[in-house]
């Protein structure tokens, strides 16, 4: 296998962006990621696009065409591409395939994309097409919605480790400081603990600012055989791992209902794969759909212990400068979650962070970073290291 | 959910029919063609649930799902069977009184109805016991 490595990223504006269609923001991307390669696009090879639900969002599948047809590389070139679907995990497993593709040596230079234009339908339909990534025969028939599968998970941590409502709270108001100085992040406004505990309840214990919105958003990166990244870029940054790993689909067949066990494998998986530890990693992007979500994910990861990953971010231990950057970026909390775009989005984030260009939210001395993309109520997780050294 | 896809279901959702595999004597329910401890070597047999159980965890929705907005707020709970299997259902209670190891016992009820079919579903539904 070889080592492959990022050689450019671009992000569109994450938010309700009513005047752009779907294919005007994965183009914005892509385009975006190529000038920052330097790469020409008749040098690409192949193109991976997370999507999770194009055909409910907008009508529209056949994305992978779609999007390589409106980025000109259709025409002439006829350059593959391929639609890679794990509900919200889908843009971190089409940043994996393009990782593999390339590190098998079958292609060169790839394009990752990841997009989701989910304001197009109302906001019911979009959960209702959100809801398809739980278990529709038996979730979805007893009336289970995403936040309520997250809500049960919140509860039980609440019961077993005393988890309380205000720890989960300063998840979102961490990360909503975070996103303030994200330009790209859909909100820029710091809130309170008292806003998000006064905000209303959409499933008891979670509030709606517990919730990561709903959100229209692309994110692209182009990678290439670490051995010519310095072709192009002098910053390429290296993929030291890529992991994935499967759960039950169903929430309530999990052997602990607190720990997304996809999670801790595929965590696993990444730290083998890269020979190092939590203690090597400077910053991390969590699956933060729900507050809970991350307090689960830093101690999956095993960032925290089991049972105190609510503590550790009262304590600020998970804050820019703390023991463990998490969610740099505003996380899915604040800069939204187009859900076939969050986990490429995750990858420019540690990329950025890395090159040193993540002004005011920058983790000094950043050398090494991971991603953490999570579908469903965890049924998949999808855990990436970067570095800056190969 | 089509009529043909409820229908398929129908008599395990109606009568609480899960499966049991006799390879490794776990319980299974909502029913499973293939042991996932076992594999292929599981026997898998139906199996009939006594009904009792009780409540591992659960929120109280006030955002609803599509076509079960007239029901909130409503309980969802993940319950445990008596025999093991855990899964999702609606509990019948006051929110208030839902609490962590409470005891429930199955209801038939109707479940919702399909929109542009117009078809009522109905299926088992918990309330306190
Ligand atoms: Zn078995």
């Amino acid at each position: 296998m070889r080592d492959v490595a990022i050689i450019g990223v671009k992000n569109s504006k994450f938010g309700e962006m009513w005047d752009r269609s779907f294919r005007d923001i994965v183009v914005e991307a892509g385009v975006g990621a190529i000038e920052d390669s330097g790469v020409s696009g008749d040098r690409l090879d192949g193109m991976y696009v997370g999507n999770m639900s194009g055909g409910q969002f907008v009508e529209q599948e056949h994305i992978g065409a779609l999007i390589a047809d409106y980025s000109g590389l259709s025409l002439d070139l006829h350059v593959p591409s391929t639609r890679v679907e794990a509900a919200c995990a889908s843009g971190g497993l089409a940043f994996r395939q393009a990782v593999m593709a390339v590190a098998s040596g079958h292609e060169d230079i790839v394009m990752a994309a990841g997009v989701e234009k989910m304001t197009d339908v109302s906001s019911t339909a979009a959960s209702a097409a959100l809801a398809a990534a739980a278990d529709r025969e038996w979730e979805g028939i007893m009336g289970a919605t995403f936040p309520g599968l997250y809500a049960m998970i919140a509860r039980m941590h609440m019961h077993e480790y005393g988890t309380t409502s205000e720890q989960m709270a300063e998840v979102a108001v961490k990360n909503h400081k975070n996103g303030s100085m994200n330009p790209i992040a859909q909100y820029k406004s710091p809130i309170t603990v008292d806003s998000v505990l006064n905000s209303i309840m959409v499933a008891d214990p979670l509030h709606i600012f517990d919730c990561s919105p709903i959100t229209d958003g692309a994110s692209a990166v182009v990678l290439a055989p670490a051995e010519i990244a310095h072709e192009y870029t002098d910053t390429p940054i290296y993929i030291k791992a890529t992991a994935q790993a499967s759960d039950t689909i169903a929430l309530h067949d999990r052997r602990d209902i607190t720990t997304l066990d996809a999670s801790v494998a595929a965590g696993r998986r990444a730290f083998e794969m890269a020979k190092m530890t939590t203690k090597d990693i400077d910053l991390v992007e969590v699956h933060d759909c729900f507050t809970i979500a991350e307090i689960c994910a830093i101690e999956d990861l095993g960032f925290a212990k089991k049972g105190e990953g609510g503590k550790m971010t009262e304590e600020g231990e998970t804050a820019i400068g703390g023991k463990i950057a998490v969610n740099t970026s505003g996380g899915l909390k604040a800069c939204g979650h187009p859900v076939g775009a969050t986990g490429i989005k995750q990858v420019v984030e540690v990329t950025q962070q890395l090159r040193g260009e993540a002004g005011g939210r920058q983790v000094d001395g950043a050398e090494v970073g991971m991603t953490h993309n999570v579908g469903g109520s965890g049924a998949t997780a999808v855990v990436h290291i970067l570095a800056r050294e190969r | 959910m089509s009529v043909a896809r409820f229908w398929r279901k129908q008599i395990n959702r109606y009568n609480l029919v899960g499966t049991h595999c006799k390879t490794c004597d776990t319980y299974y329910y909502p029913p499973r063609n293939v042991c996932p401890k076992c594999r292929r070597d599981g026997e898998i047999e139906s199996h009939k649930f006594s009904g009792p159980g009780e409540i591992v965890t659960y929120t109280v929705i006030h955002t609803a799902a599509e076509g079960f907005e007239h029901q909130a707020p409503y309980v969802l709970g993940i319950i445990q069977l008596d025999e093991g299997p855990r899964f999702t259902s609606q509990v019948v209670c006051n929110p208030e009184d839902a609490h962590i190891g409470m005891r429930v016992k199955p209801v038939f009820r109707k479940l919702g109805e399909s929109g542009d079919k117009g078809m009522i579903y109905y299926g088992t539904k918990y309330v306190p016991a």
